[in-house]
């Protein structure tokens, strides 16, 4: 049997089908997963999904194990809105993430919370998932952000304030906007993530 | 800074798309997915189905258009329409949709909506607010409920909604503009976004409906009449110095 080349790890209420047919469109086949095996091994995991993050992490459970192993062994994983704060510690929101980058979660200090919509990338440094998108619009739906500790942003955006909109650090990735509703710009993050998943 | 929102809005009926003044007199406009895959290569910022008989007719939610139009689109979806509970909920987002949007159960039972968000997060729960004259209204208009809609929108939004669809039923299909004072009342009271709808005739209401802190427009038969209208609507309102996306 063919290897999927994306693991979707599933966590109850997730919206796993636009985000599986946003891969497919990028040219990917997928694989929606509980199984700890299938998600050590597959070339990229996906956290994805709408959420609140408490719910969110106590479906992720079963895959935890798979997703810090991987994180050891250096595979890449993407983490998408509610999926990158689970990359984090601690929530406001209620709830623990997997601890793997450093920051907290907090709700968002803005006139207009969630931010609801689309928002131009501000690329702060050189990046894998985001060449080719400084300037790009977006889409955004969350009351909560990751603030990473320093180095690990790679893009941001402006809500009456400053959010983090990416964040990579080695084998990790996460996107706080929706590229599977982002239209032609967020087609072009997954094939980036793609291409970053078969040269890791 | 976040971008305001153009959203052509398809009435659905019976697996089409339908169009009426004042929620009377429906005619056919076209096929649900199809409509939504060209408003979005035209620039739409996200889609909204309302399945305008299902809370009269008792019918459930149709999920197969939702799958299909979720697999296509490469913009967000909100579905409305007969949603009772959680579980209508639950079924829709699992089919694809964004968001769901929710009206007369939340006037019944507004304990959903706080469900609702601790179950999938506030950002996929939007409260479809129907007024007339002021006053709440479900059942497309049909049936008063007695409370003042600001009053309504300001409890909805504390309870768990992440969005409000303010809809004047008095201006619906009238092309004459939005409801601004509503819009208005209702923005100033909330911290959530609010997408004004009902009444969008050309590009100046839209304008008014943002001045009047809407963050989103609602758009309807301005469109469906000639869908290209969608993208000139955006470079009207650029021109005007709007912060669209084009």
């Amino acid at each position: 049997m063919n290897r999927p080349d994306v693991v979707l790890c599933d966590y109850g209420a997730g919206n796993l089908r636009s985000v599986s047919a946003a891969f497919a469109r990028a040219g990917a086949t997928t694989v929606v997963s509980t199984d700890p095996a299938e998600v050590l091994e597959a070339p990229l995991a996906v956290i994805a999904g709408v959420g609140h993050v408490e719910s969110a992490a106590r479906g992720l459970q079963q895959v935890a194990a798979a997703l810090r192993e991987r994180a050891a062994r250096e595979r890449p994983t993407l983490g998408i809105c509610v999926g990158m704060q689970l990359l984090f510690d601690e929530s406001e929101e209620g709830g623990r993430g997997l601890g793997l980058l450093r920051g907290p979660v907090r709700r968002l200090r803005a006139r207009r919370v969630p931010h609801m919509g689309w928002n131009s990338l501000e690329l702060r440094r050189e990046s894998v998932l985001l060449e080719g998108l400084d300037e790009a619009d977006v889409y955004f739906a969350h009351s909560y952000a990751a603030e990473p500790t320093n180095g690990l942003a790679v893009a941001e955006v402006e809500h009456d304030g400053r959010i983090v909109a990416a964040v990579e650090q080695h084998a990790l990735a996460g996107v706080q906007f929706h590229p599977e509703r982002s239209g032609s710009a967020g087609a072009r993050v997954l094939e980036n993530v793609l291409r970053w998943s078969r040269n890791a | 800074m976040v971008k305001k929102r153009l959203i052509p809005c398809l009435d659905v009926a019976g697996g089409r798309v339908v169009k009426g003044v004042r929620f009377e007199s429906l005619r056919d406009v076209g096929d649900p997915v199809e409509l939504a895959q060209r408003y979005s290569e035209l620039g739409a910022d996200e889609i909204v189905f309302l399945d305008i008989v299902a809370t009269v007719e008792g019918r459930g939610p149709t999920l197969e258009l939702v799958e299909r139009a979720a697999e296509s689109l490469t913009v967000p979806l909100t579905v409305g329409g007969g949603i009772a509970g959680l579980e209508d909920a639950r079924s829709l987002l699992r089919a694809g949709a964004d968001k769901v949007a929710v009206n007369r159960a939340a006037v019944e039972e507004p304990s959903l909506l706080g469900e609702l968000a601790a179950e999938f997060g506030a950002q996929a729960v939007v409260c479809a607010v129907d007024s007339r004259g002021g006053e709440l209204v479900t059942h497309g208009g049909r049936r008063s409920r007695g409370i003042d809609s600001t009053v309504w929108a300001c409890r909805a939004a504390e309870l768990g909604a992440g969005e409000l669809l303010v809809t004047s039923i008095d201006a619906d299909g009238t092309r004459s503009g939005y409801d601004l004072e509503l819009t208005s009342r209702i923005a100033a009271a909330v911290e959530v976004p609010v997408i004004a709808s009902g009444g969008a005739g050309e590009a100046r209401h839209l304008a008014e409906a943002f001045e009047a802190g809407a963050e989103a427009a609602l758009v309807a038969s301005i469109v469906h009449e000639r869908p290209e209208r969608l993208g000139e609507l955006k470079v009207e309102l650029r021109a005007a110095g709007w912060n669209v996306r084009i």
